[in-house]
Parts: structure tokens; sequence; C-alpha cells
């Protein structure tokens, strides 16, 4: 393939988390007429896949995986517009959407903006409410977004209680089949996801990247 | 041989900085604050920042505090503090090279030996956790250790301040979870010493208020600030910075934004009531970059610790660490170890109040038998730092002269003389012989703490309360509690009499 070298750049600037490098490359492969969809699925998703790998190999440590997401974020900011113009044309394909955030009454947000920056490397159409953010909150902005997702993150163990309370909240409203409920945090365990009925938990970014991907039947984000 | 004068004893200190090192972090720190500025979100702190002449950035929230007043503010500060018990006869000295040891604050879980899991606190639980501090030598504060999960977690600050009064009358370190919690927790303070004039003048109690990193005081914590300096009940400012998460990946660097996050406490004291008590203190941490975890029993946690004590101590600054805990989940050799470890570098820094006695799991967790073998560490560290004396002079040729033809040293008077002063004892280490050992039921550790645990609790009676006070304190406390929908305080056995 003509592309093969450019792409492989991609792969790297996005596995050794070089942002503007990624950037760099993003810009010259949309300037050469590439498709954006083939310049995101050979050339930088390769290099977020690659990244998880290494963090799963224990090879990786947070700063390598963070610098690989944002990497991965910043050409994604140059290429989903281009997507987004070639989608209109093509009918596109549909991203997953996933609304996250940290719990009200808890401002740990560490974890989750890890969460949140794998899975929007990953392709998801993340929205990100911040730290301590009240639960109605979150099923607004999933009702808003039409989201297929929803992360509650929880640092402590006072505050896990609210990842049971959205639960209740879903159920009493009527709109717990409408979105897969994901829980994570220092404190939460399979054991606790299962007992507060959500639909998964993972106990990492990279491993809540593949998570979101069974839950939403492992179809592309 | 004639008798010389005694020597003085060489106090056994560790220091990591030079002095330059020392100067150069306080300088970039007060550039930091002049520059880059630090939020502080509390409407009330921010009027006092604007009346001392300081630029605020309204929009934001960022204040920019210039040298000089930092400068100011270091000169109107104490450099020690003396708090005393319930009682107020006992005083101890918070400065200079003192150090205090006192359990590590705020666990949300406790770790239950019986079943090796953890689980919520409640109030029986909380009220053991006080009168075996009570009991423990080593231990010279108690603190608000754990977070009773049978009251509303609106209260749950003022309630364990009410148990810990009621149940030790050791000096205690707590702090608040809500701004509204402070009047309730100030008036059981005072009720204790008979009155607001004499609650200020001798201070049983310290608050935490913990800034949030990167620099950041937030609305809770800056009106803790306000509120104790204004009650002059001594502030520890928690700086706990997180390396390479939430401060800079050096050493060095978490150093930097540690002591301008605590200088700015400072600040926003003294302008409350120049001349309020302040103990430089912390819990920052280096940040594991695979599990995303705090360690506190990482070394260089602990080299966090006694470096920006040291910055402290330059200041002329009482000091406060959170050292001498475990990230351990249960009582196993790593538990030991990082305790052990902390306790021992935190007493050869000098560092005033060392909180961490019974923690593990990343400050999360408390566990009794773990508080009790503490205690052991604390106990040994004293003695380490009470170093090699010079009894008497001279120090052995006289041992000889009558004893030429014995071979040991155990019926000379010198021995008995000496022996209780020189050497301590252990209450749970095992120093039997293996028979022996076996023959006791080959006991780890952390069963003999059990042991030791159970029998306290059975045998222990704490200073009691008048009947008189007991009362008001309860009034007080169940005031609070029905403000939290709460009509009546969950059973204390220790107390309902």
């Amino acid at each position: 393939m003509k592309h093969d070298e450019l792409l492989k750049q991609m792969t790297d600037a996005v596995v050794n988390g070089q942002a503007a490098e990624a950037e760099t490359l993003a810009r010259k492969g949309v300037s050469l007429g590439i498709a954006p969809g083939e310049l995101i699925d050979r050339g930088f998703v390769p290099g977020i896949r690659r990244a998880g790998e290494l963090w799963e190999a224990g090879d990786y440590f947070l700063p390598e995986l963070v610098s690989s997401a944002e990497a991965m974020k910043v050409a994604m900011g140059v290429l989903q517009p281009e997507l987004e113009k070639t989608a209109s044309r093509e009918g596109g394909r549909p991203k997953s959407r996933v609304v996250i955030g940290t719990v009200e009454g808890d401002i740990h947000d560490i974890g989750k903006n890890l969460v949140a920056a794998l899975l929007a490397a990953n392709g998801f159409e993340v929205y990100d409410l911040g730290a301590s953010v009240h639960l109605e909150n979150f099923l607004d902005k999933a009702l808003e977004v039409d989201a297929d997702v929803i992360g509650l993150s929880a640092l402590l163990t006072t505050t896990m209680l609210n990842q049971r309370r959205f639960l209740d909240l879903l159920r009493s409203k009527g709109h717990r089949s409408r979105f897969k409920v994901l829980v994570g945090g220092a404190p939460v365990t399979e054991q606790w996801a299962s007992d507060i009925g959500a639909d998964g938990y993972a106990e990492n970014a990279v491993a809540a990247v593949a998570l979101c991907r069974r839950v939403l039947g492992g179809g592309r984000p | 041989m004639s008798a010389r004068p005694l020597l003085p004893v060489l106090r056994p200190r560790v220091e990591l900085l030079s002095r330059p090192f020392i100067e150069q972090i306080i300088d970039e720190a007060l550039t930091l604050l002049g520059l880059h500025g630090l939020l502080v979100e509390n409407e009330e702190a921010l009027k006092l920042f604007r009346e001392a002449d300081q630029d605020v950035d309204a929009a934001s929230g960022r204040v920019f505090i210039k040298r000089e007043l930092v400068e100011q503010c270091l000169r109107t500060v104490p450099s020690s503090v003396t708090l005393y018990d319930r009682s107020g006869r006992t005083s101890f000295v918070v400065g200079g090279d003192e150090v205090h040891f006192d359990p590590g604050s705020a666990a949300v879980t406790i770790l239950d030996p019986s079943a090796s899991k953890i689980r919520r606190p409640e109030t029986a639980d909380l009220v053991r956790f006080v009168r075996l501090t009570d009991a423990l030598p080593h231990l010279h504060f108690q603190s608000t250790g754990l977070v009773s999960g049978d009251v509303p977690e609106g209260m749950a600050d003022v309630y364990r301040l009410y148990i810990g009064l009621l149940h030790s009358p050791k000096p205690v370190v707590t702090g608040t979870f809500r701004m509204e919690s402070f009047a309730p927790m100030r008036e059981l303070l005072a009720s204790v010493r008979g009155g607001e004039k004499n609650r200020a003048q001798k201070p049983l109690a310290i608050f935490d208020a913990c800034p949030s990193p990167p620099l950041k005081w937030s609305r809770l914590t800056c009106q803790s600030l306000l509120d104790c300096s204004r009650a002059m009940i001594p502030s520890e400012l928690i700086s706990m910075g997180m390396t390479g998460a939430t401060s800079p990946v050096t050493l060095a660097g978490t150093l930097v934004q540690h002591t301008a996050e605590n200088l700015a406490g400072l600040v926003i004291c003294q302008l409350a009531r120049p001349g309020a008590p302040v103990i430089f203190g912390g819990s920052p941490s280096s940040f594991d970059m695979r599990k995303g975890t705090t360690p506190m029993g990482a070394v260089e946690t602990m080299m966090i610790d006694m470096s920006y004590a040291q910055v402290g101590k330059h200041l002329r600054l009482p000091t406060h660490a959170y050292m001498g805990l475990s990230d351990a989940k249960v009582n196993d050799s790593q538990a030991g170890l990082e305790t052990g470890l902390g306790a021992v570098l935190a007493a050869l820094a000098g560092i005033n109040v060392v909180s961490g006695a019974g923690m593990m799991n990343f400050e999360s967790c408390q566990s009794l038998e773990k508080l009790a073998i503490d205690d052991e560490i604390c106990g040994m560290a004293y003695r380490l730092l009470r170093g090699v004396a010079h009894r008497e002079d001279p120090m052995a040729v006289h041992l000889y002269e009558a004893s030429a033809s014995k071979t040991n040293f155990l019926a000379h008077p010198h021995t008995r003389k000496w022996y209780r002063l020189e050497h301590s004892f252990p209450a749970l280490a095992d120093r039997d012989t293996y028979d022996a050992w076996a023959e006791l039921g080959k006991k780890t550790m952390a069963d003999r703490a059990a042991d030791r645990v159970k029998s306290i609790l059975k045998e222990h009676q704490p200073e009691l309360l008048s009947d008189d006070m007991l009362r008001t304190l309860r009034d007080i406390m169940t005031r609070t509690a029905h403000g939290h929908g709460l009509p009546s305080l969950p059973l204390d056995k220790q107390a309902d009499r």
C-alpha cells in the first residue's frame, strides 16, 4: 500500500505518546486525500491498541498510557470533523456514546479521567460530566445525548453507595433497560457491581474499554 | 579514677535536605504563589485577601499572594502549640523536636479480625477504638479515627469527636466534613473545658484541613481554617500532592507545591486572626504509576514527609505527617515493615505530630490489632530517640574491679540500677525460645495483638466524665442528631449509665 509508511508513523506516534507528532501526521493524511476512516482504522487505532497491550503486559505504566491516549485524542480531534463530512455523504457509522462522571459527594477524578480518555481514544463518544456529579444529572445527560453506556466512578466507600442509588433512580424512572450501567473505583468490586445490579465493573481503564465493547455486543464503537 | 561531668546525649536525627535546597523550595513556593496564584473557593477568605491588598481574579477566585504577606504571616504565627488533655492537667508541647504519635484519622472501614475482611464501622467499634487508644501508652493523642456508619453522614464528624471526648481524656486530632459541623464541635470542646475562655487557652483538639492539589483551598477547608483561627484552635495543614498525578513527579517538585499550599493556608489563618496556631503538616504520597494508587508505605512518600517537615522546621513551625502506616490489607509482614520504617523515620525527623498508627489500605482502614502492634513500634521509636546515655562516669571500667571473679553481670548492683531505664520490654514482640513459643500455641504477632486488644478492652477503665458533663455533651450531640433526623443516639454501652 502506498501510504503504509505514513500509517506506521501514525501508529508509532500514538504508541510513543507524541501528541504534536500525531496531530501533524493526521493533517498530513487529510491533505494527501486519504480517507479519514482509513487513517483512524489503519493508522491511529493500531497505536492505541498496542499501547493497551503494552499496559496489559506490564511494560507501560500510567504516564505512557495516558500520553498515548492524549496523542490519540489530538489525532481524533483533527479526523473527527473530516469523518463527519464523509459520513454525511456516505451515511457513516454511528458511534457508541458514554456518559461518565464521579458520583456526587466524591471529588476524586483521576481514575475516571483515565477511563474517559481511553474510551475517547478508542473511538467512543464520551460525555465527561466531571466530579461530584448529581445522580439526576447523569440521567438527564444520558437521555439528552441518547447514551448507550453510563459510567459511575467512586473512590470512597461512603460515596460508592451512590452507585446503588443511581440504579434505584434509573429503575424508579423506568429507564433501567435503556442504558448499560458500568461502575468503577478503588472500593468497587465485581461482587458489588452484581449486588447493585450494574451491567459490569472493570478494574482499570484498559479493562473498561474492553468492558464497554463487551456490553455493547462486541461490535465496534 | 575521678568522675568527669556526664556527656550530653546526642539526639538521633535524620535530615534529607541541605540548607540551600530548603531555601530554594521556599523561594519557588513563594514565586508560585505570587505569579501563578492559588484558587480560593471561599468568599470570606477572598475578602480577607482583598483587604490585605492582594490581587484577586474575581472571575476565577485565583489569589496572587505577595511574598511580603507570607513573610509577615510567618512572623505572627506561633512556633509551637501546647495541647492539654481533657482534665487540663497534662500538657503536650507540639513544637521543637517533640514527637507525638496518634492513630490515623477518618478511616471508612475497620478490619474485622475474626473474618479477615473489612466492613463499615459502627458506634461500638468507635468506642472500642477510642478506649484502646486511651490505654496504649505510646499514643499521646487520640484521633477521630473511624467514621461511624450508623449515624447520618452529615453528623458523622461531630459524632466521632463526641465519642472521643466521652471515652478518653487524650488530646484529639479531628476535623470537619461539613461547614455546619464546626459550631457543635466547638460547643463540645468548650463544654468539656467549662467555657469558651478556657477552651481557647487550653487547646484540646487539632483540626485537620486539606487543600486540594494542585494549589486550591476549597470552600469547606477554607472555612475550617477561618473558624479554627478565630477560635484559636490549631489548624493542621494537610497538603496531599500525589507525585506525577496531582503534583510534579519529582520529590523536589512536589515539595515546592506542598510548601506553597501550606503557606497559603497559613496566610488564610493569620489573616483571620494573627497569632492563630498552625501546624505545617501533610499527607502527600508517591503515586503508583501502575496501579493508580497512593502508597503511604512507599519509601518515597516517607522521604517527601521528612523533607517538608524539614522545611516546616526551617520556618520555625510545628510539624505533622502521616507516617507509621501501611497499605497492607491484613496484619502481615508488609504492615509491620512499612509502619516500622515510617514511625522510626518520623521520629528521627523530629516530626511533632505523627498520624498513622492502626491504619492500612491507603488511609482507608483501621485495625484495632494493628493499633496495638503500632503502639509497640512507637515505643521502640521513642526509645531510639532517647539515644545512648552517659549514665555514670566512668562508663564501665569501675564495674570490673569488684567482680573480677564473676562471669556475668546479672547480680551486679549496676545492672539492677540501670536495666529498666536502658532497656524496653515489648508487650507483643515474641522473644520466647522456640519451645516456649510452641507451647503457647505458635501464635503470630497478629494473634497476640488480638489477645491484647481483648484484654485491654475488658480491663481498661478510662478516666470518666462526671455525670453532669456526660449529660451536657449528650444534649449537644442529641440536638445535632435531631437536626439530621436521627431521633436518638445509637446505644453506647460504655457511656449509657
